[in-house]
């Protein structure tokens, strides 16, 4: 793909854009024939961001399915020698408690990683019903809708999970994943928002709606897939949100002591003074995976932005502004 | 003008989400924990203090809900946020009021300085795009910026204090210390502040590098920057008051919604420096199931983050005349 002169609407930038600014035009990758999700995956090729990042994606989802055969060790035992250094039969060491950390950092990997994936999911799907459904009711309805994605982006979220978790001491993995996706659509809702507010009056539109096709098939079938990029950063920011937040929580204590998480561990680390008693990758184990895979998640969305707005894209050579001088 | 009467409007409607959330999730909570907090603190309270807990969590009221909700929105009016039981018999405010200077100066300044230098970095990169400054820094701010605020925490103490013993790793002073504007005492809490400084700032910073990066690249390519650049004007010129101005707007836009994420961080920042700020309080006050304390500090951290994004907004509509003549 040559690189086509950069005009301005391709240059708006949905991300930043001041509220009430129209989002920018649909990525070029939407405008051809042969698919939006086909371009997608083309791009995603030629990326090396969004090449490292999926990677990452690809092996923790390895470690996430099968634990038992990466790491055989019961990771709950207090079988070992507390407190030991790595070595062969413990590469990370032991815990305080005579627990091997690598086993548990395996272990630990699948509920990050269903908490990421179930909260972005339920946050891209409330993301997408409140930002379409905004933007196409206009009116009343529009003002409503965007009130409320406006309050909720600014209110802490944080602290305000820290106060419903501490009402609901010890609630399972599922109201976990209900508050943080329900508190974690708005940044998402606002960008689909714009995005659709500015496709409102293109003419595949007008043609769909002259053909006289419903609504809801505009919705799904016509909008939606020319947002594929944006429903892809919605979902990979709930995701990099749920892992900060939700190891953050186990952190403090208000997760679940019991499940075998990485922010439990770290919780477990803090509480024995790991680093200062001689433990270091107790505490640092665990926050390098969260970091890790947060990294992950971040690569993939900040690759997506560049697919979807050509001119963030790496330059080699500087040509693109030397030429237009 | 008509800009900011706006955004006053969605600032009192916020707050008002604010405090409506502050009253209904004590009720809304299966097995309200605050009458067992309650159970074990009778006796040691007066009677007084123990009902205008049971009427701030919907203990034991024969009230209606409505009556309740309103009884509430006028002590919070009044600025009377009950009675803290770790701190009996000090009450919420007091205590609330005694945290809130270290959160501003340890959070406020940092998070200030972050904007600001990560603005200016961004706003280099982009425009000596494919220099050295851009093709190093984005992917790594991509990946800072998804750290999680307590590990890198952890990682400085353990590194610069307990390995390298260069700096304190807790607490905002030392216990040894008398509070007070002496030059001891300050000197000994800047000397605190600094590893918590830096670890928000490293984490703080990325978001903006990269969003001030991308502003600047559309606005780069927009006419009047041609424009500039063919009068002939000076290339710092161009840079700063042609496109950095027009940049630096959405970048304010996205200063105030990435605060309550920031925030969120400085929290666990302070509860693992033991930083005696809001955030620290404000786990302290969930440990001890100090209910009242800590829905006052909820509301807090909120009011505090409302302003700072009322002061962006103030800032935005001084910089940008369109937000002065439209609608």
């Amino acid at each position: 793909m040559t690189e086509a002169p950069l005009t301005v609407p391709q240059l708006a930038d949905a991300g930043t854009a001041p509220p009430g600014a129209p989002a920018g035009e649909a990525p070029p990758a939407a405008r051809s024939r042969s698919g939006p999700a086909a371009n997608v995956w083309r791009a995603i090729g030629h990326n090396r961001k969004a090449l490292v990042g999926i990677a990452m994606l690809a092996f923790f989802a390895v470690v996430a399915a099968f634990p038992g055969q990466i790491a055989p060790d019961d990771p709950q035992a207090e079988i070992y020698q507390p407190g030991a250094g790595p070595s062969l039969h413990h590469l990370l060491g032991t815990t305080a408690y005579g627990q091997d950390i690598f086993s548990q950092l395996v272990w630990g990997t699948r509920l990050s990683f269903v908490i990421a994936f179930a909260v972005g999911g339920l946050a891209t799907a409330l993301a997408v019903l409140v930002g379409v459904s905004a933007a196409y009711l206009g009116g009343l309805g529009d003002g409503i809708l965007s009130l409320i994605t406006d309050v909720i982006l600014v209110i802490p979220i944080f602290p305000l999970v820290i106060v419903i978790a501490a009402y609901q001491k010890n609630a399972g993995l599922l109201t976990l994943i209900i508050v943080l996706g329900a508190l974690g659509w708005s940044y998402g809702a606002r960008q689909l928002r714009s995005q659709t507010l500015s496709m409102r009056t293109r003419d595949f539109l007008m043609a769909a709606r002259v053909r006289g096709e419903r609504k809801l098939y505009i919705i799904l079938f016509e909008i939606l897939p020319t947002m594929t990029s944006l429903i892809v950063a919605a979902f990979l920011g709930g995701a990099l949100y749920a892992v900060l937040t939700a190891a953050g929580l186990q952190f403090i204590g208000l997760g679940d002591p019991n499940s075998q998480s990485w922010g439990t561990m770290l919780y477990w680390a803090e509480n024995n003074e790991a680093l200062g008693a001689g433990m270091p990758l107790w505490a640092i184990a665990p926050g390098v995976c969260v970091a890790l895979l947060g990294a992950a998640f971040a690569l993939v969305n900040y690759a997506f932005d560049e697919i979807s707005n050509p001119a963030l894209r790496p330059v080699r050579r500087r040509k693109s502004v030397d030429v237009e001088r | 003008m008509r800009f900011i009467v706006r955004r006053l409007g969605f600032f009192v409607v916020t707050l008002w989400a604010a405090v409506t959330l502050n009253f209904l999730i004590p009720r809304l909570m299966p097995g309200n924990p605050a009458i067992a907090m309650m159970a074990r603190y009778r006796g040691r309270i007066s009677p007084q203090t123990l009902h205008a807990l049971e009427v701030a969590f919907g203990v034991n009221s024969h009230q209606s809900l409505f009556r309740a909700y309103l009884a509430y929105l006028a002590n919070i009016a009044r600025g009377r946020f009950g009675t803290s039981l770790t701190f009996f018999p000090d009450t919420v405010t007091h205590q609330v009021l005694q945290a809130l200077p270290w959160t501003l100066a340890l959070v406020g300044l940092t998070t200030i300085f972050a904007f600001i230098l990560g603005t200016l970095i961004g706003l280099l990169s982009a425009w000596r795009r494919g220099g050295m400054l851009d093709s190093v820094m984005p992917p790594i701010f991509v990946i800072t910026s998804a750290f999680p605020y307590f590990w890198l925490a952890l990682i400085a103490i353990w590194l610069f204090s307990i390995k390298l013993g260069w700096l304190p790793e807790s607490g905002g002073y030392n216990i040894t210390d008398t509070v007070g504007w002496s030059w001891g005492f300050v000197g000994d809490a800047v000397e605190h502040s600094i590893l918590p400084a830096l670890t928000i700032l490293v984490t703080a910073i990325g978001a903006w590098i990269l969003t001030m990066r991308n502003n600047m690249i559309s606005v780069l390519s927009e006419d009047y920057v041609r424009m500039a650049r063919a009068k002939g004007l000076k290339p710092w010129r161009v840079m700063w008051t042609y496109a950095g101005r027009n940049a630096i707007l959405p970048n304010l836009t996205g200063f105030a919604m990435s605060l309550g994420f920031v925030v969120s961080g400085a929290i666990l920042v302070e509860f693992v420096f033991n930083y005696p700020g809001v955030g620290w309080m404000f786990l302290q006050s969930v440990e001890n199931q100090d209910y009242a304390l800590m829905q006052g500090l909820f509301l807090m951290i909120t009011v505090t983050v409302l302003l700072a994004i009322l002061a962006a907004d103030v800032a935005t509509a001084m910089l940008d005349p369109r937000t002065r003549d439209v609608r």
